[in-house]
């Protein structure tokens, strides 16, 4: 059966921030932008992001991109790209302006300001303070960024396709992307979307761990599609713990809430934070607190009954301020911890968050791959933004406010530069012979399916490995361990099995196909980790410790490189960090303390 | 602990099913399943079948609003230990269903999309951010917290009756919103919008819209400060 064909200028898929970003600015430039999302825009999980966006507009108190770059560059641990995180820097003030134009509710200072607070990591003067600098609508700039950017390709008439799931890339015999295949799900059809450019704008894979502040529709679909297409995935031993997600619900309360002054306290009511970083103290970066919470449990001065959670304690900020700044922190306290926020501290634990691996990509958008001897060769066709894509702004750890920065940052930089590119004019180039083919055979498999397991069953095998194996503290032994138990479970996940085999809205079929791209997400962290013999950001290994040669584990000699991973075999590949920023001095490797 | 329930959910599946039929599950819960969510996510195991919608399962997303028990709200915000021993879940009412618990909301959506959900204003932008008072920016709060779940409208019989020409309370609320925007240029125009019998004047202020928001928001007080407007405008 023919495919019905799509013919647009750029296909985005992806709804979130850094794809809706994205086709604001080629709406607007009047290309033919076609936007695919599972779900409804305003449904992509930046919705669920809540403190803040990072920008250095100073309107609290004195900031330049200057601090901001540095804070960033040492966040990173020195694995983010130095020319990338130094243009992320100097557009944030610029993009944060726009959105505000475009209709955000900012929270206001008294003199009508943007209003900003304090954030982990985000220092003035070079580490010497905490400055206020997370742009913030009360606890929900997620929300107010996710819809203004809706209202604004609303606007701009930007053609959705709602509840489209993205399935494969369509490469040509010269390995240009010239479009993708995607499943109607209210009707169960494959159609190919034909584009002179694919825009993978899908967001974290952060449902590969079993305890996740991430939302269900977080399975990697970028990942899986670039890793079967032969792109590797960069940095993917990654994965942000984020220190305050709730203690057995998962769900996150923002970094925020200690920008607005909460505490993280031990059983004795101790803040001991203060011990561990003299300077920033409950602010420190999410890598660094995380490990001081686990620390702390380790060492017996958990809380509660098992000792197995820290308490977050935001009662001597008062009622007026919580509700002003931190209604949802109240909300989320009562619906998932029973626990008003205002009276009691609140039980947390460090819980995945964030990838900071993805696509690999230049600071256009453009993905980029190792090709005779040039780490950073165009594929042409095919951009990357957003968590699905890997810049490298991140590096090892991620600073708070710094990634609904990068969606905005890079979601703006790769349409324009598919503006300046001429893209409209360009022709498009012919799709190969049964360029669908690939996918229909995937969907083939599950309806085919008689015997085989269920996918869920599958993804939360996966998921508990993957907490177990490559959780906030890494050991050798168990990483290697980890590989050949997802190595396992990739084997399983080839046979799946599906009783609904019904063509209408099928979200079993469309949880099979999720697994598929959980997978890879997973493949490449597990394999990536368990190769990196170092500590650096997240990437905490306990065979790897503080060393006089190796300062808190990193060993910058054999290991300040990027990983690649390929799906071919497990293949890893490494590229040299950029130390270079565009204009600045680049900031020499140190020591991390805060 | 050990908790059995009875769910009675609202099955049609147009690939196979002549008519919706409600077919009757028996779940034993262990008191992991906190939320409604929870349980229907382990019902789904029994079942795979059973579809529903469900992403951010915090409440910030709205994808799984649905009818339980009679009153709409969303799965993953609904305590399992607030819920009696039988659970019925139907699709929201008043929009047509794709299958089971998935309705197709386009109408909902056209109306959201009918008030310029967008801020207009033509003054060339300042360098920096346009200001705006402390005062101004409250009068946003209770209005831009929606997450377009169709919980308000759906319950509403008077979007029941004229889905096609009555906003509903998320459209308004939302019309309201941008209305009340200190930077908006286009006031005016925006009442003309809904200056009709229909569009906005179809509220007869039954107030289920307030009663069902899982967000705390208040569409009826937002509806009658445009009808006030309206009417001193006149």
């Amino acid at each position: 059966m023919a495919q019905t064909i799509h013919k647009y200028d750029a296909v985005v898929v992806g709804a979130g921030g850094a794809g809706m970003r994205c086709s604001l600015q080629l709406a607007k430039a009047g290309l033919r932008v076609a936007v695919l999302s599972k779900v409804f825009p305003t449904r992509s999980h930046t919705v669920a992001a809540q403190g803040g966006i990072g920008a250095s507009l100073g309107n609290m108190d004195e900031d330049n991109w200057h601090y901001h770059f540095y804070d960033t560059v040492k966040g990173s641990d020195w694995l983010g790209d130095q020319d990338a995180i130094e243009f992320m820097c100097r557009e944030a003030p610029k993009v944060v302006y726009e959105l505000e134009h475009m209709g955000m509710p900012f929270d206001r200072n008294p003199d009508g300001t943007i209003y900003q607070r304090p954030f982990g990591g985000h220092s003035a003067k070079y580490g010497e303070k905490p400055v206020p600098r997370a742009c913030a609508a009360a606890d929900r700039t997620g929300h107010a960024m996710l819809h203004t950017l809706y209202q604004n390709n609303v606007r701009n008439k930007t053609q959705f396709f709602v509840e489209w799931m993205a399935l494969d890339l369509i490469r040509d015999s010269e390995g240009d992307v010239v479009g993708v295949t995607a499943l109607e799900m209210e009707t169960g059809e494959v159609a190919i979307f034909h584009a002179k450019c694919v825009l993978l704008a899908t967001g974290g894979a952060g449902r590969i761990f079993a305890a996740s502040t991430n939302a269900f529709i977080n399975t990697g679909d970028g990942l899986g599609m670039a890793a079967r297409a032969g792109i590797p995935l960069e940095d993917m031993e990654f994965w942000q713990f984020h220190p305050t997600g709730v203690h057995n619900a998962g769900v996150l309360l923002t970094e925020g809430c200690r920008g607005e002054g909460a505490i993280l306290r031990n059983k004795n009511g101790e803040r001991f934070m203060e011990r561990y970083a003299p300077k920033l103290k409950d602010l420190a970066p999410r890598d660094f607190v995380s490990r001081c919470m686990d620390q702390e449990i380790k060492e017996g001065r958990g809380c509660g009954p098992n000792g197995d959670y820290i308490a977050l304690d935001l009662t001597h900020l008062g009622g007026e301020t919580i509700m002003k700044r931190l209604p949802s922190v109240h909300e989320i306290g009562k619906n998932f911890a029973n626990v008003d926020v205002i009276k009691e501290p609140i039980p947390v634990v460090p819980t995945i968050h964030y990838q900071m691996g993805g696509v690999p990509t230049n600071i256009h958008g453009q993905v980029v791959v190792p090709k005779n001897g040039n780490p950073n060769t165009i594929i042409n066709g095919l951009y990357a933004i957003g968590e699905a894509s890997c810049v490298s702004v991140h590096g090892a750890n991620r600073l708070g406010t710094n990634s609904l920065l990068d969606l905005l940052v890079f979601g703006r930089a790769a349409g324009n530069h598919l503006v300046e590119t001429a893209l409209g004019s360009k022709a498009h180039k012919p799709l190969p012979a049964n360029a669908a083919d690939y996918s229909l055979s995937r969907i083939a498999v599950l309806d085919n399916s008689t015997s085989g397991e269920y996918p869920q069953d599958v993804a939360n095998d996966l998921r508990k490995t993957m907490q177990l194996h490559a959780g906030v503290f890494r050991t050798q032994a168990s990483m290697d361990e980890g590989v050949k138990k997802v190595v396992a479970i990739d084997e399983r996940a080839k046979h799946l099995s599906l009783k609904d085999k019904s063509k209408i809205f099928n979200t079993a079929r469309v949880e099979a196909l999720e697994v598929a791209n959980l997978m890879e997400a997973a493949k490449a962290t597990m394999v990536s980790a368990a190769a990196r013999k170092e500590s650096r950001g997240a990437h905490t290994v306990d065979d790897y410790g503080d060393t006089v040669e190796h300062p808190l584990g990193r060993n910058d000699q054999e290991w300040m490189k990027h990983t690649l991973w390929y799906t071919e075999g497990n293949r890893l590949d490494y590229k040299p960090v950029n130390l270079k920023p565009l204009t600045v001095e680049s900031i020499p490797p140190v020591k991390r303390t805060f | 602990m050990s908790d059995k329930r009875i769910f009675e959910i609202y099955r049609y599946d147009p690939d196979k099913d002549a008519k919706p039929r409600m077919q009757t599950f028996e779940i034993e819960l262990d008191g992991s399943e906190r939320m409604l969510l929870d349980a229907l996510m382990k019902l789904k195991k029994q079942d795979d079948s059973i579809s529903f919608r469900r992403s951010c399962r915090e409440g910030v997303c709205g994808s799984d609003a649905m009818n339980i028990n009679g009153k709409n709200g969303l799965a993953c915000l609904t305590n399992m230990l607030t819920l009696p021993q039988k659970v019925t879940l139907r699709p929201l009412p008043g929009l047509p269903v794709v299958r089971d618990l998935i309705v197709d909301m386009s109408q909902f959506f056209k109306q959201y999309h009918s008030i310029k959900p967008y801020i207009v204003n033509e003054t060339p932008p300042p360098e920096k951010e346009r200001l705006q008072s402390q005062e101004d920016r409250e009068e946003l709060n209770g209005l831009y917290e929606c997450i377009l779940c169709a919980c308000c409208s759906t319950s509403c019989p008077s979007f029941w009756w004229n889905p096609d020409k009555f906003v509903g309370p998320a459209g308004l609320l939302a019309a309201y919103r941008f209305i009340a925007d200190s930077r908006d240029q286009v006031k005016e125009e925006r009442l003309e919008n809904l200056e009709d019998p229909y569009r906005l004047f179809r509220c007869h202020t039954i107030m289920n819209c307030v009663d069902v928001c899982p967000k705390g928001l208040n569409p009826t007080k937002a509806i009658g400060k445009i009808k006030e407007m309206l009417v001193k405008r006149a």
